[in-house]
């Protein structure tokens, strides 16, 4: 049976290889090196988990009751050798291991930065109830539901939440990071291939929830440059006044853009965070308790 | 003020069918068994021998009976959960709408560690840990029948969540700010704080048990190095309940106080700081993943031996690794949430340390191995359960040890690649264990054995459907389906869910196939009696009494000389050695009391007025529960004396019971 289910693991991986998604098909540096790891310490295990599995099946088979060549050695419970055995191979397997995990705790450290020659395309995310909002301060505008990012250049995130607990998570760019109101987390991505990638809340925040996700549109230098000045001619404009309509819960948002944000919006979000209720937040309750 | 609080016709969900359908099914379950009770006449004998019992084995088998029940609510939960993701594709809604199915999943994760792992590892510790250490009871008997009452307590205001008011919509770990009254303004996640602190409560009192029974009180001659392994792995579980039930309790008592008073611990303004609650919530609840899987290991110990015929394997390193695992996993806490953004070196300690704790548990695996290795097996139903468990818990095991590795947990945390690897570990790790368990003991509870074919079809429904269930979800995790999704866009996990739907499917028949093993075995008992008192030709002390063991356990203690001491006096029976002449001598036992029921009757109504802020009532409860102790402390009679006579009758009419 275990071979059954492990063949099924094995086609079900092999299945991952051909298809345009998952953590199993990164299109960013990050995400390749962070499977390549999940692949090496898969590795290293299986050469010790496959024997004992099969050793378990034989032993038990071989030492049944009825088998009458297997000898029977009632008092056979104790043998230097073999626990010297026993202790060293689980640790030798986990220095192994161990030296990957620990190694790559700090080369994929999430805010380390990406060495490039490029400047990195900075990006402000806010997790609301139930959508994302990105805002790209250098460029002056902010998307929601819907994050575009030229390929090559590194993207420099910093995340917070309004009120509850999101992560936010490329699963073909990159691990994931918690998005904490009045906090900022920090995270590096890159992009290597234009296309079209899923981007999700990995983080259970409520009723909305399921709906919580997002395009990452990953397109060429210049195209990008044409966004950014299609995106500052058309639409509205993110301040105090139209954030405050924005954090109300809102459900399956479609994709919109904001042409112009106001100047230090992200770090006001931060501080509400350590304040007093904010109004936002009270409108928040009360559309809650209205729909109970 | 309303003399009510908010408890108003409102609170009952008569307008949503699966609720009303499903309340109404459980009520009516509920007074159709009681009804049936009443009119057979069973009540006297129910109340005088089990409510009010503080028999250790009679409070284990109410602990695993409590424990079944909530199976089958939990596993109705998961019924739900899986029917819904296998439908709610691409622009599909399901069946179940958010603020349920949001219930769904937080009452699921609630109700199996809390009300069924629990309760069952709970249960089966009473049972046995007693019987294997040669002793007539715990060290506090009525204070055992407290912890299970209050565990029925919380047990009882979960349910009634589902017919009054709504359960939390938080997940099972209640993560705040979304906890917090801001987020969460119904009586949901109050029914969760208080159901579990009264419960919590309950388990931090069976640790102090268990605790000081291991270590004070035991047969003559039992030296900590002769104890059986499953004692040793009860030690360390109920060494972590004391050191780590405490947290969880203060921890929720931070959040009551944010709801009830408006404190700040962990809410998003005033300083408050959600993810100290993160912290503190999983320094319980990890060592609480090794409360329920160390006692396991222990019946997979005592199992792997006797079903083997010979002694387990490496016993020091056995207890050497049991103990390791014990204090580890209260360093691990922090791979709960690599993705915090904690700093590389925070991370990288605690994916270390989580790693280590492979090392026992491999170790663990090669001695059960090395156990079978020149045995006799017997291929009974509790060894297909324990094999069962070994080759599938080893590769949840290896998902576990990857998850521990920041840089690929930050690609599968939160995943169905998490919900797998959890369900990878417990279900075999705890689920078989305690099957294995509860077949191993249930003879020297009720005096026969359990029917073996429908134990053999259990395990392989289970085995099979367990697979189907949860391998799939890998493959969805690793594809970037995120856990708690209430419907998804992305069709192409769809054909996986319904793999895992069918497994659902599979796990039913293993269940149903227990419900009729007891049935089929119920009405078979004759023939399944066991006249020995030793069925499986067992190694411990527990098999050396009758079946089912008498309320004194043994009528003379037994002596001690070594390990598995009920096989060395077999051996020496067989060389002919003279068992010695018993002289027996009236025996006190702890006297019933119904100060455990009448306790928690009044823990139900505190916690019900809590929740809805009917603070009259909840006084009136602290008053009678105060009454209910004050009326224990001062009572005349504490033991009564079973006379030599009968002890002497007893032992003639079983003669099994072999002099020690």
């Amino acid at each position: 049976m275990q071979h059954v289910a492990l063949a099924v693991l094995l086609i079900g991986a092999a299945a991952l290889g051909g298809c345009s998604e998952g953590v199993l098909d990164p299109k960013g540096p990050i995400a390749a090196a962070e499977r390549l790891i999940m692949l090496n310490s898969t590795g290293i295990m299986l050469a010790i988990v496959i024997p004992t599995i099969l050793a378990t099946l034989g032993v038990a088979w071989w030492f049944r009751s009825s088998n009458k060549r297997a000898h029977y050695l009632p008092d056979f419970d104790y043998s230097g050798r073999l626990e010297l055995l026993v202790w060293s191979i689980p640790i030798m397997t986990i220095l192994l291991v161990g030296g990957v995990a620990w190694l790559s705790s700090y080369d994929l450290d999430p805010p380390k930065a990406i060495a490039s020659a490029e400047k990195p395309v900075r990006v402000q995310v806010v997790a609301l109830d139930w959508k994302w909002l990105f805002i790209y301060p250098d460029e002056g505008i902010a998307t929601v539901n819907q994050l575009t990012v030229p390929v090559g250049a590194p993207i420099s995130f910093e995340l917070t939440s309004s009120g509850v607990m999101n992560s936010f998570f490329v699963p073909q760019l990159g691990g994931q990071i918690y998005t904490m109101s009045g906090m900022v987390t920090r995270l590096y991505l890159r992009a290597d291939h234009a296309g079209t990638y899923r981007g999700m809340s990995a983080n259970y925040s409520g009723a909305g929830f399921s709906d919580m996700y997002f395009n990452v549109d990953a397109i060429p230098p210049e195209r990008f440059e044409q966004w950014v000045a299609a995106t500052r001619t058309s639409g509205s404009v993110l301040d105090a006044q139209s954030y405050a309509e924005l954090v109300k819960p809102s459900q399956a948002v479609a994709p919109f853009t904001y042409r112009a944000v106001a100047p230090n919006l992200f770090n006001g979000i931060l501080s509400t965070g350590m304040q007093p209720v904010h109004p936002s937040q009270r409108t928040h309750l009360e559309s809650q308790r209205a729909e109970k | 003020m309303n003399l009510f609080g908010k408890l108003s016709w409102d609170a009952i969900p008569f307008d949503q069918p699966i609720v009303m359908g499903a309340s109404g099914g459980m009520i009516l379950g509920i007074v159709s068994v009681l009804g049936w009770v009443t009119l057979k006449g069973y009540v006297p004998y129910l109340w005088r021998e089990w409510l009010t019992s503080v028999d250790h084995k009679r409070i284990g088998v109410m602990y695993i009976v409590l424990g079944l029940l909530m199976l089958l609510r939990g596993f109705s939960d998961a019924i739900m959960m899986r029917a819904q993701q296998a439908v709610a594709a691409g622009g599909a809604q399901g069946y179940l709408p958010p603020e349920h199915f949001d219930q769904i999943f937080s009452a699921h994760g609630t109700i199996m560690i809390f009300f069924v792992a629990m309760p069952l590892v709970i249960g089966l510790m009473n049972l046995a840990v007693p019987l294997q250490l040669g002793i007539r009871d715990v060290a506090f008997p009525t204070l055992n029948a407290v912890s299970l009452w209050l565990t029925a307590s919380g047990i009882l205001l979960t349910n009634v969540s589902l017919v009054v008011g709504e359960f939390a919509r938080t997940g099972w770990v209640a993560y705040p700010p979304l906890s917090e009254l801001q987020f969460s303004p119904g009586v949901g996640v109050d029914y969760y704080l208080w159901s579990l602190q009264i419960s919590g409560v309950g388990t931090l009192l069976t640790g102090i048990n268990f605790v000081t029974t291991i270590l004070k009180i035991r047969a003559p001659g039992m030296s900590y190095m002769r104890m059986p392994v499953f004692c040793w792995t009860a030690l360390a579980a109920n060494l972590m309940i004391v050191a780590v039930f405490p947290i969880l309790t203060a921890t929720f008592a931070m959040l009551l106080l944010d709801r009830y008073l408006g404190f700040h611990f962990f809410s998003v303004d005033a300083g408050g700081n959600a993810m100290m609650y993160v912290n503190l919530f999983w320094m319980w609840g990890h060592p609480e993943v090794y409360i329920l899987v160390l006692p396991a290991f222990g019946i997979f110990s005592e199992v792997s031996a006797t079903f083997s015929g010979k002694p387990l394997f490496g016993y020091r390193s056995m207890v050497a690794a049991t103990m390791v695992i014990c204090v580890l996993s209260l360093m691990v806490w922090l791979h709960h949430f690599f993705t915090m953004g904690a700093s590389a070196n925070v991370n990288a300690v605690f994916g270390m340390t989580s790693m280590i704790i492979g090392v026992p548990t491999g170790v663990k695996i090669f001695n059960w191995l090395f156990t079978m290795y020149g045995g006799r097996v017997r291929f009974a139903v509790p060894v297909l359960w324990t094999i069962g468990f070994m080759v599938t818990f080893v590769l949840g095991g290896l998902t576990g040890v990857l998850l521990a590795v920041p840089a690929v947990d930050w690609q599968v945390h939160n995943s169905a690649f998490l919900v797998a690897h959890f369900h990878h570990v417990i279900i075999p790790g705890v689920i078989f264990g305690v099957f294995a368990g509860y077949i191993y003991w249930f003879p020297k509870a009720f005096g026969f054995t359990l029917d073996e074919r429908w134990g053999r079809r259990a395990f392989w429904c289970w085995f099979i459907g367990f697979h189907l269930a949860f391998m799939p979800l890998y493959v969805t995790g690793l594809m970037g389906m995120t856990r708690r999704l209430q419907h998804y866009d992305v069709v192409s996990w769809q054909p996986w869910l319904l793999v895992a739907a069918a497994g659902v499917a599979v796990i039913f028949a293993g269940i149903a196939c227990q419900v009729v093993q007891l049935v089929v075995s119920i009405r078979a008992r004759e023939e399944l009696r066991d006249v020995t008192g030793d069925p499986w030709n067992g190694r411990t002390l527990e098999w050396s009494t009758a079946s089912p063991a008498p309320a004194w356990n043994y009528a003379v203690l037994p002596r001690v000389t070594g390990l598995d001491a009920f096989w060395a006096q077999k051996a020496r029976a067989k060389q002919g050695q003279p068992a010695q002449a018993r002289k027996y001598a009236p025996i006190e036992v702890p006297k019933n009391t119904p100060t455990g029921f009448v306790n928690a009757f009044f823990a139900v109504v505190i916690g019900f007025a809590l929740i809805w802020h009917i603070w009259w009532m909840a006084a009136l409860g602290a008053f009678g529960a105060f009454v209910t102790f004050l009326a224990f402390a001062f009572r005349q009679q504490e033991e009564v004396e079973i006379p030599a006579e009968t002890i002497a009758q007893f032992d003639r009419a079983h003669p099994a019971e072999v002099a020690l």
